[in-house]
């Protein structure tokens, strides 16, 4: 079947300390990896407030996969996230070529602000 | 001052809507852009209408989507008092 691209977003719980989380999320990566899926990004959005508590947590930390992969896998690996009590939430979004050549632009920083400070400032 | 009143002309100054992504291009919407997503929200986190953006049918559906996943990963709210 043919690969598609998808974007995923989760939210690990703000309880744990950073080296739990990190071990949190690169076992997610495993999880892709061993499912043959090609990550191609791994982006760390930090750690945020959310606009609503979830589970009583006012906080949490935010990370995104991108990553090709076959259709089949995902439902397996959503299974994964759901069963895990650390993640308050994810989202699997399917990406078309818009949304691909999006995050390729705006990986590379084309028109984020931090950049533009970063440069006026330099 | 004279007691008659003044033809208003209205017709010339209403600018006419537009949409802004066929405008300039934009093919896809960030739903992690929570910040540009509020500039289609009221203030109570509504959804506004495209009567009032002015977004061609094929982007309010997109806006409408994004913004619908971004509540559900708490980056917006459902319900809000004084969004903005």
């Amino acid at each position: 079947m043919a690969l598609k691209h998808y974007e995923v977003v989760f939210i690990v719980t703000p309880v744990l300390s950073d080296s739990e989380t990190t071990e949190a999320i690169a076992k997610f990566e495993n999880h892709l990896k061993e499912a043959s899926a090609d990550v191609y990004s791994s982006e760390d959005m930090g750690l945020r407030k959310l606009a609503y508590p979830i589970d009583k947590k006012s906080t949490g930390h935010y990370h995104l996969f991108e990553f090709k992969a076959d259709p089949s896998i995902i439902a397996r690996f959503e299974l994964e996230l759901k069963r895990d009590e650390n993640i308050l939430r994810f989202l699997t979004v399917s990406l078309d070529k818009h949304g691909v050549a999006f995050n390729e632009r705006r990986r590379n920083g084309e028109w984020s602000k931090k950049s533009e400070t970063e440069e006026k400032s330099a | 001052m004279s007691l008659q009143n003044e033809p208003i002309n209205r017709k010339q100054e209403r600018t006419k809507k537009y949409c802004r992504f066929t405008k300039y291009g934009v093919k896809y919407i960030d739903f992690k852009d929570s910040e540009f997503l509020l500039k289609f929200l009221n203030e109570q986190g509504k959804i506004l209408p495209r009567r009032l953006t002015g977004n061609s049918q094929k982007f309010q559906k997109k806006i409408a989507t994004s913004v619908k996943r971004a509540r559900q990963l708490a980056l917006l709210p459902y319900v809000a008092d004084g969004l903005k």
